[in-house]
């Protein structure tokens, strides 16, 4: 559901802020914020609660969120927000606490039982306005309003686009490492309305949004049949169409939406393909030798990146959108595979393997400036977030139990955490901003 | 060995006259040979057990399943890492599952490839291809019709051995002969 925002009135022509915060610092100095609860206009019941408790309940999500970036660190708020303070805080008061911005707003019940979430944030010190605007939304949507606003502080704190607003959608694994139950699984990207879209009758990989966010593919076994899918959200529908009666898999869409690139393996070889999704019609995009698979197209929709071990090994090739101009881009230590290419278009995520370990590296599209981000036993499958600036993936543990489950971390390195899922989970995607 | 096997056979066929859509039902159950992958999942899964498993083959209704494990020696190959070279061992064991489907011509199978969890999923997917078609070419070299052989690949999403060690990853590199259909 597309959540409508407003400019509030009054807004004060934001100057240039005297806070800013360095995305590419790490967590080394998270700048601190206040996010005190935020007060209703007036105490009113909504379908999901009070103004009041919602108030409190969205001030911790955008908390929460703001955290979770590394690159600020909620502090305790050493005051109550009333509805008055809201347009004038009482700067005197945060500037005795640790907190250098202050996040604040209000929750009103609007007449036709929506809400809408005023959110404002200043320079403590300067007292300075950094933003103000509205979310208008149904009352059971409150978080993502609360996201909203945590993207708009994060967007005018650090100059990038936020990523809060957005999803995850996942394979949700149970059962013994032999038997493996696989299910897709969508939830928030801070694992908030969790939701699972099919029931582990059949195996299923590697899920991956269109850019609409309303759509998937990804590859199900489905009547021993293993090949590519869609999956429709909303209506829970489910359609095959790798169907050349060979594998079909590694399915990504075209940053348009309008066509698909997978993999197909005849008989040993393993090659890419290019489905214009509504005529069907399909192109072959590399001819081997080997196994070329992993595509994954830049975000301008000219090139793919994929890998290929026609050199040997797994190696990460790029192309153009038409097959033309193959060549090798990583050279490093060991295997690489599994390339994304970063929604900012400016790197390319990867697995790096080496001696029995998988890491999470990142390197720019024509191969310079290689770094690995992770290093445990098995980190596998990097996704982007929206803005391009944190990578998710799974790791997977050594042993009996395969115990799996979905971490993230930034570009720095620096802040590396588990993605909570009520079961193990692998194979994640990220979903774009949401509208 | 052969007459009692036979034996065994007959009085299964003729139980099976009276209830043909039981048929399956009233058959002894058939312990699996020592060869199988199931179970322990030894190493030698796919070493032909010689007269071991012809004891245990003793049960086993010609034709059926079982039987083609125990002839066979086994219904699973086991690959290299990283590889999908059929191997001399794997070679005899490909061989004599060759044979016995050239005895039964109804049947059909599945070659299922598989590989250890030392790889990233898509490319585990294209390499337990590789092997299922390494091993049905294998098959369809020594007479059996390519219409009767079909692939699937299970990449690193069904190991037989659970570990994560190197007997549980050489255990898990393997093509599986599967029989779909046409078996008794």
């Amino acid at each position: 559901m597309r959540i409508l925002s407003l400019l509030l009135l009054a807004v004060a022509a934001p100057t240039a802020a005297v806070i800013r915060v360095d995305i590419n610092s790490g967590t080394a100095s998270p700048l601190p914020i206040a996010v005190p609860a935020f007060p209703a206009t007036a105490d009113a019941a909504t379908a999901a609660g009070t103004t009041t408790a919602l108030g409190s309940q969205v001030a911790a999500v955008i908390a929460a969120d703001l955290g979770s970036s590394g690159l600020f660190r909620p502090v305790d708020a050493v005051a109550t927000v009333v509805s008055a303070d809201v347009i004038a805080p009482r700067f005197d008061v945060w500037r005795a606490s640790t907190a250098q911005a202050l996040v604040t707003g209000n929750v009103t019940a609007n007449p036709d039982g929506g809400i809408t979430v005023g959110c404002y944030a200043y320079d403590v010190v300067s007292t300075e306005e950094l933003a103000r605007q509205g979310f208008v939304t149904t009352a059971a949507n409150w978080r993502r309003a609360a996201h909203k606003c945590a993207d708009l502080v994060y967007s005018r704190l650090t100059g990038e686009t936020g990523y809060f607003d957005s999803r995850i959608v996942y394979v949700s694994e149970t059962g013994p490492k032999t038997k493996r139950i696989k299910r897709l699984a969508v939830m928030d990207q801070d694992g908030a309305n969790h939701r699972f879209l099919t029931n582990g009758q059949n195996l299923v990989l590697t899920p991956r949004f269109a850019p609409n966010q309303q759509t998937l593919t990804y590859m199900s076994f489905a009547d021993n049949r293993p090949r590519v899918w869609l999956y429709t959200i909303g209506t829970g529908r489910q359609e095959a169409i790798g169907d050349s009666g060979n594998m079909s898999f590694a399915p990504r869409f075209s940053p348009d939406g309008t066509r698909l690139v997978y993999s197909i393996s005849q008989n040993g070889t393993t090659d890419i393909y290019r489905m214009e999704i509504a005529s069907r019609s399909v192109t072959r995009l590399t001819h081997g030798p080997g196994i070329s698979t992993s595509p994954s197209y830049s975000p301008d929709g000219s090139r793919i990146v994929f890998e290929s071990d026609r050199g040997g090994g797994q190696q990460i090739y790029t192309m153009n959108a038409d097959g033309s101009g193959q060549q090798r881009i990583s050279f490093g230590e060991g295997r690489s595979g599994t390339p994304v290419w970063s929604p900012r278009g400016d790197l390319i995520a990867f697995t790096r393997l080496t001696t029995g370990k998988f890491r999470i590296g990142v390197m720019k599209p024509d191969g310079s400036g290689e770094r690995l981000l992770t290093n445990a036993y098995q980190d596998e499958g990097p996704t982007w977030s929206p803005n391009g600036r944190v990578v998710l993936f799974f790791r997977t543990a050594a042993g009996r139990t395969g115990k799996v489950d979905l971490h993230s971390v930034d570009l720095s390195g620096a802040n590396e955490r588990t993605i909570k899922t009520p079961l193990d989970a692998s194979d994640p995607a990220w979903s774009p901003l949401l509208p | 060995m052969q007459n009692r096997a036979a034996t065994v056979a007959m009085i299964a066929i003729l139980i099976g006259v009276g209830a043909c859509s039981t048929k399956k039902k009233v058959l002894p159950p058939t312990p699996p040979p020592a060869g199988a992958p199931l179970g322990s999942g030894s190493a030698t899964a796919a070493t032909p057990s010689g007269t071991d498993s012809g004891t245990v083959g003793t049960r086993a209704v010609p034709g059926s399943l079982a039987d083609f494990r125990a002839t066979s020696g086994s219904d699973t190959v086991l690959f290299g890492y990283d590889s999908y070279d059929v191997d001399d061992t794997a070679k005899a064991i490909l061989g004599k599952q060759a044979e016995w489907l050239a005895r039964y011509p109804s049947v059909k199978v599945t070659v299922e490839g598989h590989t250890d969890e030392r790889g990233t999923r898509e490319y585990n997917l294209a390499l337990g291809d590789r092997r299922a078609s390494a091993a049905k070419n294998f098959l369809a070299a020594q007479g059996v019709a390519p219409a009767r052989l079909q692939t699937i690949s299970y990449g690193k999403e069904r190991p037989v051995a659970d570990g994560s060690d190197e007997s549980a990853y050489a255990q898990n590199r393997r093509a599986v002969t599967v029989i779909v259909s046409g078996a008794r």
